[in-house]
C-alpha cells in the first residue's frame, strides 16, 4: 500500500513509502541483529579453536589476551598431521561415515519408496514405527546394544566388540530411521501420476525408484546423505562404549582419549583436531548445497 | 490399434461404490469420451483400462483378450493426464522415448518415432529442453507425444486440457482432433466439459453416479437426450425444465405450463404423446434457442407468450435473456438486436417442435 501524490501542476510524482515497505525494512533490520548474534555465538567456539590451534603450549598457558596469537606456530598441525595415531583415527571416522552413509542409503531409499509409494497393508504404520525408533536416544540404547553384541560374541565367537566396524551395525540405528522418514516425505512429495506414468510406459517398481524417483528426490537424498555423514562423523557416545583400542578409535573419541593424559590437557593438539575433524563435514556441505538447493521437481506438472 | 470392451465393470472401494456395473463397447479407431460431473466414475473407469486400478467386478477387454489382471505396461495402452506427469529431469526427448528405451528399442528406431512424433504435434525445436522450460500448452503436447512415439492399441486421455487456459484449450482440443485423425489410434478421453466431449467425440458416454445414463453421438445427446440428467448436461446454457400438465381441450392436445399460459401441442408432438396419463406430473424440456423472441409470421408449433425479463447478458452474436415461468427460471437466446433490456417486458416465442416431456418423477424422456 503505496500513496501517490501527483502534483498537477509539473509532471513529476512523489512515491511516499507505504506502511508495507516500513514494516518490511523493520523486518530486515531485526533479522539481521538476530542473524548477526547467532552468527557471533555459533562463530565464536571455532574461531577460539583456530585461534589456539596456532599458539604454542606455553603461550596458551601464559596469562595473555587468549584471543590473540602473539608467536604464530603451526607445530600442533605438524606434530598431529605426522602421528600416525591421528592418522588412524582419520581413516577409522572416514572408512566408518563413508560406509555408514552407503548402507543408510541403501537401506532407507527403498525403504521410503515401499513405504511412500506401494500401498501395503500396515504400511502407514510401518512409517510411523521407523520415525518413533529414531526417538528413543542412544543415551538410552547403548547398554542393551552392548549386551547385544557381547552376547553375540559369546554365542558366535565372531569379537565384534572393540573393532571399529561394529560401528557399521550401530550408526544405522540412528540414521536409517531420520533418513527414511526424510526420504519418504520427499517422495510424498513426487505427484503420483509421475509413478503411474513410469507404469504404464513400462517400468518395473525398480526402474521407476531408480530411473523417476531418485532423480527426482535428489535434493532430498542428498539432504539424508548430509545427515548421515554427519551423525556418523560426529557420534561420540557408541564409538566410546563400543572401542577401546587406540587403532580402533574413531576421530572424536580418539582425541579425547589420547590428548588428555590424566589432568594434562593438551589445548593446542585437541583444539587442532577438532578442527581438522570439523573440515570433512565443512567440504561436504559446501559441494553438495548447490545440488541441494536446486529444486528439481519444477516443471513436473502444471506450476 | 484395437476395439475395448467393458463388461459389468464394477469399482468398490470399501463401502462406496464408484463404478456400478457398465457395460460399454468401442469400437477401433473410435474416439470416446466419458463425460460427467466430479466423482461420477469417469476416471474410475479410465483408470481400470489403464490398470491403474482393480476391478471388483466384472471383465476389460483389449483386442478381444481380458485384461483384468494384466499389468498396465503390457496391455499396450498410454495415457496422458491432467498434470501432464512429464519426467522433470529428463529433456522432452527423453520423456518420449522413455517407454521404448525401457523396452530396448533400437537407438534409431526410437529416434525417427521421437522425431515424426515431434513432427506431428509441431514441438520439433523444443526437443532439448526440460519439462520447466515449457509452457502448458506444450508440456501438454509433450505429454501427448510420449503417448503416440508407444504406437499403442489404445489412447487413455485423463482432463488433459483441464489445467489450461481457455484459448489454449480450444487450441488444444483442435490439435487433439487432427492428431487422432491421422493416427486414428483407438482414444478414450475423460473430461467434465461438455463442450470438449461434444466437439471432439465419435460417441460421447455421459456418465452419473457411477453409471452410463446414456451413449450416442454428439448431435443424439444433444436432440434426443435419454433422461433428464443428459439433457440437462450436455449443452450450454442448460436446457429448461418447466413443470407442466397435459390436457385435452376442444379434440387438442395442449400443455399447461401456468393457470394463465396453456399451448396446443403440434400434431407430430399430440401423436407422440397422446397415451400419456394426463394425470402425471410432466417437465417440459425446452433449450434456449427454442425460446427465442417472438416474430411477426410464427410457423406451426410456435407459441408466444408475454414475460418480463429479470436480467439479460449479451454475448454478441445473441443475446441470453432470464426470466420466471410461474417461480421457475428459465434462459432464453434472442437476437442480439431484439431490444432485450433487464427489467423489460418482452414477447417470447416457445418453439414446440422441439420441445422434450419428461416425467417429473423418474427423469425418463418420453
Amino acid at each position: 500500500m503505496s500513496s501517490v501524490t501527483i502534483d498537477k501542476a509539473a509532471p513529476t510524482r512523489t512515491v511516499k513509502l507505504g506502511s508495507m515497505s516500513r514494516d518490511r525494512k523493520w523486518a530486515l533490520r531485526w533479522s539481521y541483529f538476530f542473524l548477526t548474534l547467532f552468527a557471533i555465538f555459533s562463530l565464536l567456539p571455532p574461531i577460539y579453536m583456530l585461534i589456539t590451534s596456532l599458539k604454542s603450549s606455553a603461550e596458551i598457558s601464559a596469562a595473555t589476551n587468549p584471543w590473540w596469537v602473539f608467536h604464530p606456530t603451526l607445530e600442533n598441525y605438524v606434530g598431529l598431521l605426522t602421528s600416525n595415531q591421528f592418522l588412524r583415527f582419520f581413516l577409522n571416522s572416514a572408512l566408518v561415515s563413508i560406509f555408514v552413509v552407503t548402507i543408510t542409503m541403501l537401506i532407507s531409499v527403498p525403504a521410503a519408496f515401499a513405504l511412500a509409494r506401494m500401498r501395503f497393508w500396515g504400511s502407514a504404520t510401518l512409517a510411523t514405527g521407523v520415525f518413533l525408533t529414531y526417538l528413543i536416544p542412544d543415551s538410552l540404547l547403548f547398554i542393551p546394544l552392548f549386551k547385544v553384541f557381547a552376547q553375540f560374541g559369546d554365542w558366535t565367537g565372531i569379537q565384534l566388540i572393540n573393532r571399529w566396524y561394529v560401528l557399521l551395525f550401530i550408526y544405522p540405528t540412528l540414521t536409517v530411521p531420520f533418513c527414511t522418514w526424510i526420504m519418504i516425505g520427499y517422495f510424498a512429495s513426487i505427484p503420483k501420476e509421475l509413478d503411474e506414468a513410469a507404469i504404464i510406459d513400462g517400468a518395473s517398481w525398480f526402474q521407476t525408484l531408480t530411473r523417476i524417483f531418485i532423480p527426482v528426490a535428489l535434493p532430498g537424498l542428498i539432504a539424508a546423505t548430509i545427515f548421515a555423514f554427519t551423525v556418523s562423523w560426529a557420534q561420540f557416545l557408541y564409538p566410546l562404549v563400543f572401542t577401546t583400542s587406540t587403532d580402533q578409535l574413531v576421530l572424536p573419541v580418539g582425541i579425547i582419549t589420547t590428548l588428555i593424559k590424566g589432568d594434562v590437557f593438551n589445548w593446542g593438539q585437541i583444539m587442532t583436531g577438532a578442527l581438522l575433524g570439523a573440515a570433512p563435514p565443512l567440504i561436504i556441505y559446501a559441494f553438495l548445497m548447490d545440488y541441494y538447493i536446486a529444486g528439481l521437481t519444477a516443471g513436473a506438472t502444471k506450476g | 490399434m484395437a476395439d475395448v470392451a467393458l463388461r459389468k465393470v464394477v469399482k468398490r472401494y470399501d463401502d462406496v461404490e464408484a463404478v456400478r456395473g457398465i457395460d460399454l463397447d468401442i469400437a477401433d479407431h473410435e474416439f470416446i469420451v466419458l463425460v460427467g460431473p466430479s466423482g461420477c466414475g469417469k476416471s474410475t473407469t479410465l483408470r481400470m483400462i489403464a490398470g491403474l486400478e482393480d476391478i471388483t467386478d466384472g471383465d476389460i477387454m483389449i483386442g478381444g483378450d481380458v485384461v483384468n489382471d494384466v499389468p498396465p505396461k503390457d496391455r499396450d495402452i498410454a495415457m496422458v493426464f491432467q498434470n501432464y506427469a512429464l519426467y522433470p529431469h529428463m529433456t522432452v526427448a527423453e520423456n518420449m522415448s522413455f517407454g521404448l528405451r525401457l523396452k530396448h528399442y533400437p537407438k534409431a528406431e526410437i529416434k525417427s518415432r521421437v522425431t515424426e512424433a515431434a513432427r506431428l504435434l509441431d514441438i520439433t525445436d523444443l526437443i532439448d529442453r526440460k519439462p520447466k522450460q515449457l509452457s502448458g500448452g506444450q508440456r501438454q503436447r509433450v505429454a501427448m507425444g510420449r503417448a503416440i512415439v508407444r504406437n499403442p492399441k489404445v489412447f487413455l486421455f485423463d482432463e488433459p486440457l483441464s489445467n489450461l487456459d481457455a484459448k489454449l484449450r480450444v487450441q488444444m482440443r483442435i490439435e487433439i482432433k487432427k492428431v487422432h485423425q491421422k493416427v486414428r489410434t483407438t482414444t478414450v478421453y475423460v473430461t467434465h466439459d461438455q463442450v470438449e466431449a461434444m466437439t471432439l467425440a465419435d460417441r460421447v458416454v455421459v456418465m452419473n453416479k457411477g453409471r452410463i445414463e446414456q451413449i450416442g453421438t454428439p448431435n443424439e445427446l444433444y436432440h434426443r437426450p435419454a433422461t433428464r440428467f443428459v439433457a440437462g448436461f450436455i449443452g450450454s446454457p442448460a436446457m429448461n425444465f418447466l413443470p407442466c400438465r397435459l390436457e385435452d381441450s376442444g379434440g387438442t392436445l395442449q400443455i399447461r405450463l401456468t393457470d394463465r399460459i396453456a399451448f396446443a401441442l403440434p400434431p407430430a408432438r399430440a401423436a407422440r404423446y397422446n397415451s400419456l396419463p394426463r394425470t402425471d406430473k410432466l417437465l417440459l424440456g425446452l433449450r434456449p434457442e427454442h425460446l427465442t423472441e417472438a416474430h411477426a409470421h410464427l410457423g406451426p408449433g410456435i407459441e408466444t407468450f408475454d414475460t418480463v425479463l429479470d436480467v439479460t447478458e449479451p454475448m454478441g452474436m445473441e443475446t441470453l435473456v432470464y426470466f420466471g415461468l410461474d417461480g421457475t427460471p428459465v434462459c432464453g437466446r434472442v437476437d442480439p438486436n431484439a431490444g432485450a433490456k433487464d427489467g423489460a417486458p418482452m414477447r417470447l416465442a416457445m418453439d414446440l417442435n422441439n420441445m422434450h416431456l419428461l416425467n417429473e418423477a423418474t427423469g425418463v424422456v418420453l
